[in-house]
């Protein structure tokens, strides 16, 4: 194809930052100075676009962090850079949250005000900042907007700090308190974020006995690889290497793994069917691009325990057969990435990554990657497309990523939690594994605790532990108030009330409950959290993070809302009766009907709160219609 | 509709699979699709991002079906056929689902110049788009940022609406007409033209058709092929001449002639049709089932006819 792109001229902040990601340009055609060789040689072609299409998102990155937003002609350096039409990569970075188009302030603050903030602190923090700061994105030197959450949830509040310039970057602020944004606007342009305190975890039981995924959490230098290895890290490498894939495969299966993701799909068959798949190259993907609403349990993880996952993942590659594995990360964890990047350079010099890993003569290799803000990518199909450098859109299923996954080919993909627990797997043996949870559900299972709870924190329980005991070991509601529901599951999960308390916390548990596990997410509300208000940011949740591809999920978030909205306000078209049988209709076109998870869950959370009279006058019946 | 497509030859012989549609068997050639073995039956299956001549990208999700065996219901333009599949086309789920989408479509998007059968699925179906509240005042679409919206406006319906991009003496973008099906963006790109001017940007119901930074199509890759109107479902995307026509409320298809004929221009010889109104050649279209161009022109076939009316 031509490429045409825009005239502008690239400054120079803008080239450096492209070519910090792509190197400097190849030649004329790319981008630089034209040479005589240039008129005698042709470079470029669809192979060339397609093999370097990958790079565009780490591109974008480098284009937001230095210069402060996606200018035209920015883009159009790219765009030759990598031979991609300028409108196909608008569309890409379009798609996501952390990418801007017009010049603003170059600090920008993003201020969490969902579900697990707004209960927390029972207040939008962003009618203070208003009434403060202005509204969002007004200000010279730093600005603020709302942000969807963003993973410090046991804080109870939390910022995201965005610089621009040659030191640009993000760090996380949490707690975060709008006196923090006075401090922010004090210093503004000479704001330096290695000056921000790193946030801490609040993970009550860490380093308690029983423990296995967060037995390390808090009691290990997270930068050092050889305490990582003192205790007890990389055996679980070393063993896979031992009994080989088969072993591993089988270790996984008599260990009765099942994904933590929220799918539940059995660990050991998906790795199975990757290894077994003659197509090469395998991939393997590690998707710690959390974003359901109040979950914050891989930013532990990966904050607090990055070579665990480094380990893990290099488990899975030589298993399945792949040389290479990427770290789908959230480009709301800063800290995550330094320390994920760090482990993955340490482990690479010890030998553990590489062309020879731990001396077994396989090669494996490991590539962080970071999202940009968009909840979809973290769809296992719509994260291939987001690494692919497409836009994140979930793709149809079948073909499944174990056949056509990544770049079209074999690929493996699991949660953090999952990988971690394929360690502990290793590490027990799959029988002392099995014992732990319910005959269904084996192993443990970390849950996020948030809200109105005494001590918000990760907590790891086996699973089949009660709903009721979980709350016990966080110490109840906050200040002994009763109990008025718990948001299971995240945004995408539904509610359980007072009497759900003997629920027990299990894959079969959740189902035969008619709920789910989700993502761990255990948001706890007492009587004075505002319902309307906290359903409201549910719905508004999904209006923002629909992808747009298909119409139920596209135009039913939106409808959603408003109806939400007009029951909030008291104000139904016609009778609420009508409004409910709307949202009946509503739900049930979006889980029959979208082509994603997040479409078919979109309206499971506000559905819940309607059968349960949360949200309006609470004189629904279970069957959500009026009495 | 033009003739229908002579029966492509098989290159190598097909097996054929057996599947129950309706509770009545039918055999169609391995790597059928539903939608495929649906009509071999007879069975009308409503289409909005579907066309022949594409890839499906099964996103408009009006031809779903019920699968038995599958939680949730499946796209038939995309679902290749596997032996033993028992689709169920008219189910209430797969009513129910048809209905909403039609629904949500009607309620969000300007159908009025979109094709017949829209309207007719639309009643068939018992869509009331008016139950969700008289339209929303428009926004400024062109400008959304990804993951944040302003509060829907209390007891009225968010649309599409937004102003016509006239910025060209060719075609029309009525962006308020758009359902999103994405064809003219694989005609654009990959699937037809490898010109790419156009792509989605923006995410959820804020999802747009655009431009590198909305810029006018002048500024922008396109080369004014045209291909792009000709899969739209919608009339988002409409000759000038087509449109002005409307806009004067002249525009009268039963006084159209349409006559085929060759491109005068070069040597591949691209069929033409051209649609005639009062002597006046108003719009120019080229048959899908044509194999060697699939209903795909370039810029002088489909523009390049002023000649012909010259004043």
């Amino acid at each position: 194809m031509d490429l045409r792109t825009t005239e502008a001229t690239p400054s120079v902040d803008e080239r450096l930052a492209v070519d910090s990601v792509l190197g400097p340009p190849e030649s004329g055609w790319f981008g630089g100075g034209r040479t005589p060789l240039d008129g005698h040689v042709a470079f470029g072609g669809l192979s060339l676009a397609r093999s370097r299409r990958h790079l565009l998102l780490p591109a974008l990155h480098a284009l937001q962090e230095r210069v402060g937003s996606i200018t035209p002609a920015g883009l159009g350096y790219l765009c030759t850079r990598l031979d991609l039409p300028p409108a196909e990569a608008y569309g890409v970075a379009s798609a996501y949250a952390l990418f801007t188009f017009e010049p603003g302030p170059p600090v920008v603050v993003h201020v969490c005000d969902d579900v697990a903030c707004l209960a927390a602190s029972r207040i939008d923090p962003t009618e203070e900042l208003a009434r403060r700061h202005g509204p969002a994105g007004s200000g010279t030197a730093v600005t603020w907007r709302p942000s969807p959450c963003l993973g410090h949830c046991e804080h109870g509040s939390a910022a995201l700090v965005q610089t621009a310039g040659e030191r640009g970057g993000r760090a996380s602020l949490a707690p975060f308190a709008p006196g923090d944004m006075d401090r922010l606007v004090a210093l503004g342009p000479d704001l330096d974020l290695a000056d921000l305190p790193a946030p801490l975890a609040l993970v009550p039981q860490a380093g308690a006995e029983g423990t296995r995924l967060l037995r390390r959490v808090g009691r290990l230098d997270p930068s050092s690889i050889d305490a990582y290895r003192a205790a007890g890290g990389y055996e679980g490498l070393r063993r896979s290497l031992e009994i080989g894939p088969q072993g591993v495969v089988a270790e996984l299966k008599d260990a009765k793994l099942l994904g933590r993701g929220g799918a539940a799909f059995p660990t050991g068959a998906k790795w199975e069917a990757v290894a077994r798949n003659p197509v090469r190259p395998h991939y393997f993907v590690a998707n710690a691009d959390e974003s359901e609403p109040g979950t914050f349990k891989d930013r532990v993880l990966l904050d607090h325990d990055p070579y665990a996952l480094v380990e893990a993942l290099t488990v899975a590659g030589v298993t399945t057969g792949a040389d290479k594995g990427f770290v789908y990360l959230r480009g709301e964890y800063p800290v995550a990435a330094a320390r994920l990047e760090h482990a993955a350079a340490e482990a690479r010099s010890r030998g553990l990554l590489g062309r020879d890993v731990m001396g077994s003569g396989i090669a494996f290799d490991i590539e962080v990657r970071r999202g940009a803000g968009a909840y979809i990518a973290g769809e296992e199909t719509a994260l291939f497309n987001s690494l692919e450098g497409r836009r994140p859109e979930p793709r149809n299923k079948p073909p499944f990523p174990v056949d056509r996954g990544l770049f079209g080919k074999p690929t493996g993909v699991n949660n953090v939690e999952t990988l971690l627990s394929v360690l502990e797997v290793l590490s027990m043996g799959a029988s002392a594994y099995a014992r732990l949870g319910t005959a269904e559900s084996t192993g443990t299972r970390l849950f996020c605790l948030s809200g109105r709870v005494a001590r918000r924190g990760l907590y790891e329980v086996p699973m089949g532990t009660t709903l009721g005991s979980l709350l016990d070991m966080a110490g109840g509601v906050a200040g002994g108030r009763p109990l008025r529901a718990v948001l299971l599951g995240g945004a995408a999960g539904s509610f359980v009330g007072p009497d759900d308390l003997d629920l027990p916390l299990s894959f079969e548990g959740a189902r035969a409950a008619g709920t789910t596990l989700g993502s761990g997410v255990v948001v706890v509300l007492d009587d004075t959290v505002d319902m309307t208000a906290f359903v409201g940011r549910v719905a508004r949740f999904f209006r923002d993070e629909s992808c747009g591809q298909c119409v139920p999920c596209r135009v039913g978030t939106q409808r959603q809302e408003e109806i939400v909205a007009r029951l909030a306000a008291g104000r139904p078209l016609g009778s609420v009766d009508e409004e409910l049988a709307l949202l009946a209709d509503l739900d049930q076109v979006m889980r029959d009907a979208s082509i994603c998870g997040l479409g078919q869950t979109a309206s499971s959370a506000v559905t819940s709160a309607l059968q349960r009279g949360l949200i309006g006058d609470g004189a629904h019946t279970s069957n959500g219609r009026r009495r | 509709m033009s003739t229908p497509a002579p029966e492509p030859t098989p290159l190598t012989l097909r097996r054929s699979v057996q599947v129950t549609i309706d509770g009545e068997q039918v055999s169609v050639p391995e790597g059928s699709t539903v939608l495929e073995a649906c009509r071999a039956r007879g069975v009308e299956v409503p289409t909005l991002c579907y066309l022949e001549t594409l890839a499906p990208v099964n996103v408009c999700r009006v031809c779903v079906v019920e699968l038995e065996g599958s939680r949730v219901l499946v796209p038939s333009c995309s679902r290749p056929v596997a032996p033993g599949m028992v689709v169920q086309t008219s189910s209430a789920r797969v009513r129910a689902s048809r209905r909403m989408v039609l629904e949500l479509l009607a309620s969000s998007v300007d159908l009025s110049t979109a094709g017949g059968e829209v309207h007719r699925w639309i009643e068939e179906y018992g869509a009331r788009p008016e139950r969700h509240g008289p339209p929303a005042p428009a926004a400024d679409r062109d400008h959304a940022h990804a993951g944040h919206h302003d509060p829907p406006a209390l007891g009225k319906a968010a649309t599409a609406a937004q102003p016509v991009k006239r910025d060209n003496d060719q075609y029309v973008r009525d962006y308020a007409k758009c359902i999103l099906c994405y064809k003219c963006v694989e005609a654009c790109g990959e699937e037809a033209q490898n010109t790419f001017a156009i792509a989605v940007a923006g995410r959820g119901f804020d999802a747009r058709i655009s431009t590198e930074f909305d810029a006018a199509l002048p500024d922008s890759a396109c080369v004014y092929c045209g291909n792009c109107i000709a899969v739209c479902p919608t009339g988002a995307l409409m000759f000038v001449s087509e449109h002005d026509l409307r806009a004067a409320g002249e525009w009268d298809e039963s006084r159209q002639e349409v006559t085929r004929t060759v491109c005068p221009y070069c040597g591949v010889g691209c069929n033409l049709d051209l649609h005639v109104q009062d002597n006046r050649i108003v719009k120019v279209t080229s048959p899908l089932d044509h194999d060697v161009t699939s209903g795909n022109l370039c810029v002088k076939g489909r523009f390049g006819f002023e000649f012909a009316q010259g004043e």
